[in-house]
């Protein structure tokens, strides 16, 4: 009986296996993602928007160098306006010989022409470069507040959820908290305490845009710890656990690369609705202020004379077709990366 | 009794040693956290092991053998009981404390395809340990990790490659290489052949024979396969419900079975020989829930011997010599 069990076992440790050539090589995940991205129509459409909307901020203003942010068209006439007026004072006439001058010393509400792109604005800026100028700010404004979004979400999410227990009630209970927090009111009482304290209006956005992160974070760390709850429990865990690793190294070099394509989602198009807020605090006049451009601050001149809204469109049509390129592109490359980084789908 | 376990001392000459482990997991716990109902995965079991040897636990699906083998790794904490590792009493050791053994004892888990990062190559998958032990300079690593894969049977030219581009027999020896490349002294064998076809089996387990001479390493092989568990075993355990019925050298067990649930799984074992007649043992009845044990002895609801004291009395776990244990009351008379 010995002797025919061990026959069960044949000699032999060599792989059988036909390997595979060592020229083939399989596609890597990354450059799977990559191909599955760029088969879509829509990601493309979306990617080509956001690279225009950056390379036109950022590359636009060190090639169009006519005019500044701040820089008024002071090329108005000076008008002289004569009136007469005659008046009858114990029979004798007299009369008034009066000249106003009346400077126009800046060039506002220029219609387009070939000196200003898109003409200029109420005050006699050059809209085009300020829609550059305004793209900056809310290309970076809510690329920070996306960072710092993720790196704190990803690190209070990732331990939560990798400890579980009373920490992740804890850091669950605050999200809960902040998440109750109502946005704008308490954009408008920071703004208040803000303009009191006498900030440099350059900098009161980047300020508020952190009080945004700090209200934005839960988000992401809900969607991070939901994933390594059900990541954790993998066998390559356990394997991790057994290999003696430490819990950081556990959770930000096994786990949160795994979270990482719904991370990269997330961020895409939360990067939509940052520019949305960002556009919307400044349209309130909670943002940036005048005299620094922002797309938001630009539809907001419609605000100070109906006769923009109907008659200058040139003033504020192009900051909105830019907010609604930079959300609608933000938007089709997070559907885009959220189709090309489904496992499910081999195409 | 606790106080009891602590005194207990373990002989020099043993790389392993179990001492009436138990793990319980709780089922229903009430506001307070008392746990009102628990499941007994791994009863008292208890059993030494010298460096060298390969030890192999059978049992059917559910009996608590990978419990057992991730409870000796401390990868569940045991309820009770106490391991002793290279006369270290290793029980009460913290997470910081273990990860220090846990260079010298390893486990190789039962499924190759989850066992693996998805994301990390080869090469990746085992330098990582190698790094993160300091087991050879930072500038040999590369050179340690292909001499690695070479030893397990896997070709230089996998170092880049990612999990998901090999077949379950290979992922299996990237598992391996991954479990020595920190040299461990032992490792837990959970399954390692169960996912994969039988001629795959057969590369497997002549693989670990070949690197248990080549690296003097000490297996605990769990698996559910008998004839696997003869090729490769010293010694065995036969686990039934949570509990060791039985443990002996593999000598001793295949001979003279004691235990009428080891007679019967033996009597199951296929023979490749169709004139051959086979004297079955049929057992009737499923395995009852570890949740709720039967009273007495485990084994005496699908026992075909069982009598009155079976019923009420569990039995105790003896030597009958030769270091040939077992725990029944027909073996007293």
């Amino acid at each position: 009986m010995e002797e025919q069990l061990k026959n069960n076992i044949p000699e032999g440790t060599e792989d059988t296996d036909t390997p595979l050539d060592q020229n083939v090589r399989l596609m890597s995940p990354t450059r799977m993602v990559v191909r599955r991205f760029f088969r879509s129509r829509l990601s493309i459409i979306g990617l080509i928007m956001i690279v225009g909307l950056f390379l036109f901020s950022f590359v636009g203003p060190l090639i169009y160098t006519q005019w500044g942010e701040i820089e008024l068209d002071e090329s108005g006439k000076t008008e002289y306006a004569t009136a007469e007026t005659t008046y009858t004072v114990n029979g004798v006439e007299y009369t008034l010989h009066q000249t106003t001058e009346k400077s126009l010393k800046d060039n506002f509400l220029a219609p387009p022409s070939a000196e200003h792109i898109l003409g200029t604005d109420n005050e006699g800026y050059d809209i085009f470069v300020r829609l550059m100028y305004g793209g900056r700010i809310s290309l970076i404004v809510s690329f920070i507040a996306v960072f710092l979004i993720t790196i704190l979400g990803v690190f209070m999410g990732g331990i939560a959820g990798f400890f579980g227990g009373v920490v992740d009630n804890v850091i669950m209970r605050v999200c809960d908290v902040l998440i109750c927090l109502p946005g704008i009111p308490i954009l408008l009482i920071i703004s208040t305490i803000l303009d009191a304290s006498g900030i440099d209006a350059k900098y009161r956005i980047y300020l508020l845009m952190i009080y945004l992160t700090f209200i934005s974070w839960p988000g992401t760390a809900r969607l991070v710890r939901g994933q390594i709850l059900s990541l954790r429990e993998q066998e390559y865990m356990v394997a991790a656990e057994a290999m003696g690793y430490s819990a950081p190294r556990k959770i930000f070099k096994h786990l949160v690369p795994n979270v990482m394509p719904q991370l990269i989602v997330q961020m895409s198009l939360s990067l939509g609705s940052m520019i949305l807020y960002e556009a919307t605090l400044s349209y309130l006049n909670l943002g940036v202020k005048a005299p620094y451009a922002a797309w938001g601050t630009m539809i907001n001149i419609i605000s100070t004379n109906q006769d923009i809204l109907q008659n200058h469109l040139n003033v504020w049509v192009p900051a909105g077709i830019c907010i609604v390129i930079a959300v609608l592109g933000f938007n089709f490359v997070g559907d885009g990366l959220r189709d090309a980084l489904d496992p499910k789908a081999r195409r | 009794m606790a106080e009891e376990q602590k005194n207990v001392t373990p002989a020099s000459d043993n790389l392993l040693e179990v001492h009436n482990l138990r793990k319980c997991f709780p089922l229903k716990k009430t506001i307070t956290g008392k746990v009102t109902r628990e499941l007994i995965a791994v009863d008292d079991v208890s059993f030494s092991l010298k460096a060298g040897e390969t030890l192999g636990i059978v049992g059917e699906s559910g009996c608590g053998k990978t419990t057992l083998g991730r409870a000796i790794l401390k990868l569940h904490q045991p309820t009770s009981g106490r391991i002793f590792f290279e006369g270290q009493d290793i029980t009460d050791y913290t997470s910081s404390q273990m990860r220090e053994i846990r260079k010298k004892m390893q486990i190789i888990f039962q499924d190759p395809y989850s066992s693996l990062p998805p994301r990390s190559t080869v090469g990746g998958i085992l330098s990582e340990p190698v790094e993160v032990h300091n087991i050879v300079p930072k500038d040999q690593v590369k050179e340690y990790v292909l001499d690695l894969m070479d030893k397990c049977g896997l070709r230089s030219y996998y170092y880049e490659r990612y999990p998901h581009e090999f077949s379950g027999g290979q992922r299996q020896r990237i598992c391996i290489a991954r479990a020595l490349s920190v040299n461990p002294k032992l490792v837990i064998c959970d399954e390692p052949v169960s996912a994969l076809d039988v001629s795959i089996q057969a590369q497997i387990i002549n693989l670990l024979k070949r690197l248990q001479q080549e690296m003097d390493l000490t297996y605990v092989f769990i698996s559910h396969d008998l004839s696997v568990v003869k090729f490769i075993s010293d010694k065995i355990g036969v686990m039934y419900l949570g509990s060791m019925v039985e443990f002996g050298t593999k000598e001793d067990i295949f001979a003279n079975p004691l235990h009428p649930y080891t007679q019967a799984l033996f009597s199951a074992i296929p023979y490749p020989d169709p004139d051959v007649k086979m004297n079955r043992i049929i057992l009737s009845g499923d395995i009852p829930s570890p949740a709720n044990p039967p009273k007495g002895c485990r084994f005496h609801t699908r026992c075909p011997h069982a009598k009155e004291i079976c019923k009420e009395v569990t039995p105790e776990y003896k030597d009958y010599g030769n270091g040939h244990c077992a725990a029944c009351h027909l073996l007293n008379e």
